[in-house]
């Protein structure tokens, strides 16, 4: 392909190519030299903006992730939710459907478990009870349920009408935090605060069960089966390989008798379910109340950490480390050294930046233009 | 090659620096073993709202030489239970929260750890929870809104004398966030403070819906504006009202300090809760074991409701109209809100039954009309405003929220 371009008479000074020659050592090698990069802009930026320690710096980021054993149980925590977004919109990624529709996929399925605890708590006229399992089941159902109809319209739209999915799944979002909103001014106490507050305080109805006494650990323990069966899902499964099939080329897909349309309403079902989990487990286990901005933009951070884990269950663990970590860092930055979190983010911004910019560099390369000479040793 | 060694090198630097700053950390921090007191806020100091208590905590704590950990930016969630018990790691012993959603997570974390005080700014459920390390404080502010109205109601008296408007279209506008009854005792003790000294002024009061919203305030104003509202005041915690009416050349009477740098021409003056004296009562509290009430109200007296100067817009004579009125509320012998002076459909309010003990049913449980007057921020009731009546006089637009 880049051949082509060689034998006109005036060469571009340099032109891209793709690459698959790099061994994986080497490959991680450029990575290893990316985020060395990343920390020494950042160090030059920590000490030419605000004259603190660089280094220390660094090491606030890694404390306030693994400062203690509080703050690592909180960290992996997070690390759980944000995988579960990032599985849940994998295997529609796979498919090539670019659901961005986590957010309100999360949201949804939140307002669902926050409905069970308030509607079947306090707010029974009195005399009737509904036990806690019950509530819990129900939670657990209306959550999953909720977070894949929210799937499911985008999903339909495409596979019938063939719309853009990318515009209907980001109007979902917005869809989906106006509804909660709502509720949020409906069921909120006092009257006009705008906010609902821990749901069962005293009751603790509907509360997700803490495993072993931990309360970080339902979520760590939801992720890691999850991404277990994540990668069974779509690797050793008929259903995961249709996923690759469609993905690849829908043409193809339907030339090997695949029911294309079954295959994404199918897969948008699972990812929204799973949305809905992630949901539930932010409401009915982590907050106890519902907020519009419970999922906190994780719904989109997850379309990176798929992208940056190029699918890859197993390494997506590791991609939603990084942001956490690095998020978690930012907070710490802001409390030990009085900066501002934006200059935090700026840190984060950088790093990211490079991590993603160096895989640029693993599967392109840049092709100078050479000298006649060159040129022919390089035909051969 | 070279360049990848180099590179190499310096990874090995970072590395092995990044180490030593790690172990250094751990070294240092328990070393003072005094009070340490700890703050929770929900934004930085881009909020003018957060921006208030941040001051106040730098206040304080400098004057009692205290040590203490800030933590921003920490929202309405289990992150605030988080931080507070990170606070608690710490070494902090006392812990303040500034956002009124931090409530529930600050009475668990209260519950989980006794021996720390947990003070919580704007709550409502210190005095029924019974925690003895839990506390609510407030002030009374509607006493510094009734003064920054006097101070809008002279500007109305001063353009109709100008002729430029006439007393029949005395009406002012006022962006609020929710229709909670902190901004309802607010926006009426500032109406009443207004009609105080001119007595043909009415008011229309829009919501946001937010507490920080600049492009709903600003928009919330220039409608206020475009409806014929000649002075405007808010309460919401963005420069977006202020700007709006720098714009429109309208008045602004501002909320928790100077608008005047972003307002210079239209700016009168703003009321602030000043917390440097909860502040600092409460680590004194900590510092020789003494009981910190369940609910705490700032007032004049106390330093905690504040007036800043006036600006260039207020009119001739606004500072002793309001030194004169401060000087009857300090005295006892005025009440904002004294029941001779509003009527509420028409009719005199000679009893009422306030929603003071938080319920989901938003039920009355206590009589707060007393001598005369609706007894806000009350001694026995709650430091949180509760006066949630609406006021012959005052027109709101939407109550979506």
């Amino acid at each position: 392909m880049a051949d082509n371009v060689k034998n006109t008479a005036k060469d571009p000074l340099f032109h891209i190519s793709k690459r698959d020659d790099y061994s994986t050592k080497r490959s991680w090698g450029v990575r290893a030299i990316a985020i060395v990069a990343a920390l020494i802009v950042c160090a030059i930026l920590t000490t030419c903006l605000t004259g603190d320690n660089p280094i220390k710096v660094y090491a606030t980021i890694v404390s306030g992730a693994f400062g203690s054993a509080r703050k690592t149980w909180v960290t992996f925590q997070n690390l759980s939710i944000l995988l579960i977004i990032s599985l849940a919109l994998t295997p529609a990624f796979k498919m090539r459907f670019w659901n961005i529709g986590g957010e309100g996929q999360v949201l949804i399925g939140g307002l669902a478990a926050a409905a069970c605890m308030i509607c079947l708590g306090d707010r029974l006229p009195a005399g009737l009870y509904v036990p806690n399992g019950v509530v819990v089941l129900l939670m657990v159902i209306s959550s999953i349920v909720a977070g894949a109809v929210w799937a499911l319209i985008p999903a339909i739209l495409k596979a019938v009408w063939n719309t853009n999915e990318t515009l209907s799944t980001l109007m979902m979002n917005y869809i989906a935090t106006q509804l909660v909103a709502y509720y949020i001014i409906k069921w909120e106490v006092p009257k006009g605060s705008g906010k609902i507050g821990i749901i069962n305080q005293n009751s603790n109805l509907g509360w997700l069960v803490q495993l072993f006494g931990n309360k970080y650990l339902l979520s760590i323990v939801v992720a890691a089966i999850l991404t277990f069966a994540m990668v069974i899902y779509l690797n050793y499964s008929k259903h995961g390989y249709e996923i690759a099939v469609v993905g690849e080329s829908e043409r193809t897909a339907r030339y090997v008798g695949m029911k294309v349309k079954k295959v994404i309403i199918r897969t948008m079902l699972l990812s929204g379910a799973m949305c809905g989990i992630a949901g539930l487990l932010l409401v009915g286990s982590i907050n106890h109340t519902l907020t519009t901005t419970i999922a906190g933009g994780q719904g989109f951070t997850a379309v990176m950490v798929s992208w940056l884990a190029k699918f890859n269950p197993i390494t997506m663990i590791f991609t939603s480390l990084l942001i956490v970590f690095l998020e978690r860092g930012a907070g710490e930055i802001s409390t030990t050294f009085g900066l501002n979190q934006s200059f935090a983010d700026i840190l984060t911004g950088i790093i990211l930046f490079f991590i993603i910019g160096c895989e640029f560099f693993i599967h392109y390369k840049i092709n100078f233009r050479k000298s006649a000479k060159e040129e022919k040793e390089n035909d051969d | 090659m070279k360049k990848l060694v180099a590179l190499l090198l310096t990874l090995a630097m970072v590395c092995s620096l990044c180490a030593c700053g790690g172990a250094k950390k751990e070294g240092s921090d328990d070393t003072k073993k005094a009070v340490k007191a700890g703050f929770i806020f929900l934004h930085d100091e881009n909020s003018t709202y957060d921006l208030n208590f941040i001051n106040a905590m730098k206040e304080a704590c400098d004057s009692l030489g205290v040590e203490y950990i800030q933590k921003t930016n920490v929202p309405e969630g289990q992150e605030c239970f988080e931080a507070a018990e990170d606070l608690v790691d710490a070494g902090c012993t006392v812990i303040f929260a500034d956002s009124f959603g931090h409530e529930d997570y600050m009475i668990e974390a209260a519950k989980a750890h006794p021996d720390v005080q947990f003070c919580h700014a704007t709550g409502t459920k210190a005095h029924t929870e019974g925690l003895s390390n839990y506390h609510n404080a407030f002030a009374a502010i509607y006493e510094g809104r009734y003064l920054a109205g006097i101070a809008a109601g002279m500007k109305l008296n001063e353009m109709i004398a100008n002729g430029q408007i006439t007393e029949a279209d005395c009406k002012m506008g006022y962006i609020g966030a929710f229709t909670y009854a902190e901004v309802i005792s607010g926006y009426t003790s500032f109406f009443l403070g207004a009609r105080s000294v001119c007595p043909s002024a009415t008011m229309e009061v829009t919501f946001t819906g937010s507490w920080y919203d600049e492009t709903a305030e600003k928009e919330g104003a220039t409608k206020l504006i475009n409806d014929g509202c000649v002075l405007i005041s808010q309460h919401a915690d963005s420069m977006g009202a202020p700007t709006a009416c720098e714009t429109a050349g309208v008045p602004n009477v501002s909320y928790n300090g100077s608008t005047e740098k972003a307002a210079p021409n239209t700016y009168i003056v703003s009321s602030r809760i000043n917390w440097a004296p909860y502040f600092e009562f409460c680590i004194k509290a900590v510092q020789d074991g003494t009981e910190i009430p369940a609910d705490w109200t700032g007032t004049i007296a106390t330093n905690s409701v504040l007036l800043t100067d006036l600006g260039a817009a207020a009119a001739e004579g606004t500072q002793a109209a309001i030194d004169d009125a401060k000087a009857k509320l300090l005295a006892g012998e005025l009440h904002v809100f004294d029941i001779a002076t509003f009527t509420v459909n028409g009719e005199d309010l000679t009893s009422y039954m306030a929603d003071v003990d938080t319920d989901a049913a938003y039920e009355g449980d206590h009589e707060v009309i007393t001598d005369g007057y609706f007894n806000e921020s009350g001694e026995g009731f709650r430091s949180a405003p509760y006066f949630d009546l609406q006021i012959d006089g005052i027109t709101l637009l939407d109550t979506a929220f």
